[in-house]
């Protein structure tokens, strides 16, 4: 018997005391938890920049036609010179005077590229207020996983109307991505930490050290 | 610690070592020793307690707590009962992803898969490296030291595993491995270790330490080797729960990917993260949600690796499934809560159990996956721990840990009763009990017990306690006294009382 085959049998045999005609969705599983947040659109809004920054990082709410001139005073602040930026990122989005480090399909940053770049600027899929965090699905405004990952500083553009109450609204929200296109779905919930030392919570050791969020209209 | 002493502790069996675990103490010789280390329990006592305060406020901040965990616990079962179709139904969805699933009876085979994929993948040229996150299933079955053994080295980059690595010990704790260990003693190794010069102990000096250090081993490393959180049967995506980014540099930058996971960490469908994401983080960091979790299914065209390789390994989990009660111990979501509340682990630490699973978990599982009998120190496990509970009220998938502890002592009870032959018979523990069970028994037997224990007690009993017993007895009152046997027992002052009403 092959692997395979001997642990499928092991595992019947274990489980012979479940009833022969027992189907899985016949064992119930009561989700009597919360589903949806009823909150206002505003309320969930604010509890998202006050859950992002409780995790030390940088929240701005800016209005929709002030977004490039907030990302110009961000990238400013920060001196930024070099950008990684996906290929799909607006021009508009993209400041005077700043290199940008296009991501695109044929012609691929390299991870050396990325690991030299001043930081990166990426929209969303969507974020939680619940909790504080910002998901990355490789979709528009996006670009590849390893762009959010090799560059030090991380400016993230959300939009208001991109943010759900509760996990479970962004879990169902995030369903077809999964199903669909199979793409990697990423959770940020503030910047790289540890607290392998003493328990002590430290920001910053692989990932990006700073998270600036800037939630558009 | 001088080298060879740092060899010794790496050689010392634990309860997965392979042809030597036979020799693996007993939890009460070495929580002895631990006992006697009060750097260490300084260490622990300051972590768990932090700890413990902020899951508390993680926990309290939601109304529906108590729905998630029974919602948590009820998707496990579901689990374990339809197990097999499942791992069929995840097999299937994985493939149809672009990877590519092995089956893993045992450690060996595993170790055996896991070394093959990296020798085809690893090249020639460079470090023969591959870079790992932080998994306590490669830790169960010694993949490391079965890589090194092939010629490749496996370089831990969770910044605790990475300080346990380079001191050459074993985890301690689920989630912090290196929690027994202070700032102090992880400066002094990093300067030794890493050769980085000078440095502080302020915990953001040795991150950053760290950073430069594993920087350049992202950038280079052509195998990824992983464990899993979760995978989901529906869609054959694989979750792992992190907080440093080194989990997102491991899945995410090397060509091939090899994860190792247990059979029992399988979910049904995506939207059972509804739940596990809600309850783990809180319940292992104490945090709203862990700074990073990355969830990938298969390979995606021009993101992250070229290749993806899942194992799903066996090594005794069927074993556990095949107990009615010990199965429940397979819904464990790894989130170290339990070690966290435990007033046994707190004051021992994790390496007191001689297993790569410390603490209450660890004390239901270690004796179930290695095997009831296989050493003494498994054997030993069930009874460490005062029954109080708190690992039960924690859990975020409702493991009755203290059912299961109670199950498994009769269980060692009964193994050394059928298979220990005549030594285990003379045992005075053995004899202890099947005296005391006759004599409860039987009224004649025991109410003569009872006025003989009356007079044999003169000697011990002072103003109304017991406060020291002889001999092997004397361990019961090192702490605490025992009452002694009234002058009149309840059942002569019945019959004293109310004799003359009986019929």
């Amino acid at each position: 018997m092959n692997a395979r085959e001997e642990i499928l049998s092991r595992i019947r045999r274990a489980t012979d005391d479940v009833p022969q005609g027992e189907r899985p969705g016949d064992v119930a599983v009561e989700r009597g938890y919360r589903h949806a947040d009823g909150s206002s659109r505003e309320e969930i809004i604010s509890r998202f920049a006050e859950t992002v920054a409780e995790y030390r990082a940088t929240v701005h709410r800016v209005d929709g036609d002030e977004l490039p001139e907030a990302i110009a005073e961000a990238l400013a602040r920060r001196g930024v010179q070099r950008l990684a930026v996906p290929a799909d990122l607006p021009s508009d989005w993209l400041p005077d005077g700043i290199e940008a480090l296009r991501d695109a399909a044929d012609s691929p940053l390299s991870k050396e590229s990325l690991d030299g770049s001043d930081g990166v600027l990426t929209g969303c899929a969507l974020g939680i207020a619940q909790t504080g965090t910002i998901v990355l699905d490789a979709g528009a405004l996006q670009g590849r996983r390893v762009l959010t990952l090799l560059p030090d500083y991380h400016l993230c553009v959300v939009r208001g109307d991109q943010v759900h109450g509760l996990v479970p609204e962004a879990i169902t929200a995030l369903g077809e991505v999964v199903r669909d296109t199979g793409r990697a779905v990423t959770f940020i919930s503030g910047p790289s930490a540890t607290s392998d030392i003493e328990l002590e919570r430290v920001e910053g050791v692989h990932g990006p050290r700073t998270l600036e969020v800037l939630i558009a209209g | 610690m001088a080298r060879n002493e740092r060899d010794a502790a790496t050689a010392a069996p634990d309860a997965f070592s392979g042809g030597n675990k036979r020799d693996t103490p007993p939890f009460e010789v070495t929580a002895k020793v631990a006992l006697a280390d009060n750097q260490l329990r300084r260490n622990l006592g300051k972590a768990t307690q932090a700890i413990r305060d902020k899951r508390e406020a993680a926990a309290g901040e939601m109304p529906d707590w108590e729905e998630l965990r029974e919602a948590g616990s009820a998707i496990k079962t579901r689990v374990m009962r339809h197990l097999d179709e499942y791992l069929v139904q995840l097999e299937d969805s994985v493939r149809r992803a672009g990877g590519t699933v092995h089956w893993a009876r045992d450690a060996e085979e595993a170790n055996g898969i896991v070394a093959g994929i990296a020798r085809e993948n690893i090249g020639e040229e460079g470090t023969r490296e591959v870079v790992k996150v932080k998994s306590i299933a490669t830790d169960e079955i010694k993949l490391n030291e079965h890589l090194e053994k092939e010629g490749i080295h496996a370089a831990e980059t969770d910044l605790a595993e990475l300080i346990i690595q380079l001191a050459g010990e074993g985890s301690s704790h689920i989630l912090v491995p290196a929690i027994h260990k202070n700032r102090a003693e992880i400066r002094e190794l990093f300067m030794r270790e890493l050769g980085l010069g000078d440095l502080s102990d302020e915990p953001e000096v040795l991150a950053e330490a760290a950073r430069i250090y594993l920087r350049r081993k992202f950038l280079s490393a052509k195998v990824g080797v992983s464990g899993a959180n979760f995978a989901v049967a529906e869609t054959g995506t694989v979750c792992v729960v992190e907080s440093e980014g080194n989990g997102r540099m491991c899945t995410t930058l090397p060509d091939t990917l090899v994860t190792v996971m247990g059979i029992e960490k399988i979910i049904p469908e995506w939207r059972d993260f509804e739940v596990f994401m809600q309850t783990l983080p809180r319940s292992s960091t104490a945090e709203r949600m862990n700074p990073y979790t990355s969830f990938w299914t298969g390979v995606s065209e021009d993101d992250g690796p070229r290749e993806f390789h899942l194992v799903l390994l066996d090594n005794g989990r069927t074993e556990v499934l095949a107990d009615e009660i010990g199965r429940q111990s397979l819904n464990c979501i790894r989130c170290s809560a339990c070690l966290n509340s435990c007033p046994v682990y707190d004051r021992v630490g994790g390496h007191a159990y001689n297993s790569v699973y410390p603490g209450p978990i660890g004390a239901i599982l270690t004796p179930q996956l290695a095997g009831i009998g296989s050493s003494p120190g498994a054997d030993s496990l069930p009874y460490a721990s005062s029954l109080c509970g708190a690992c039960y009220e924690v859990c975020p998938v409702k493991i009755n840990i203290p059912e299961v502890l109670i199950h498994l002592r009769g269980k060692v009870v009964r193994n050394k009763q059928d298979n220990g032959g005549a030594k285990a018979k003379l045992d005075p523990e053995n004899v202890a009990m099947q005296t005391l069970a006759k004599t409860f028994s039987d009224p004649r037997l025991y109410e003569a017990s009872q006025r003989a224990a009356l007079v044999g007690q003169w000697p011990l009993a002072r103003s109304g306690a017991i406060h020291s017993l002889p001999g092997r007895l004397a361990g019961w009152t090192s702490a605490r006294d025992l009452a002694p046997v009234p002058e009149q027992s309840f059942r002569r002052w019945w019959r004293e009382e109310r004799g003359g009403a009986e019929r």
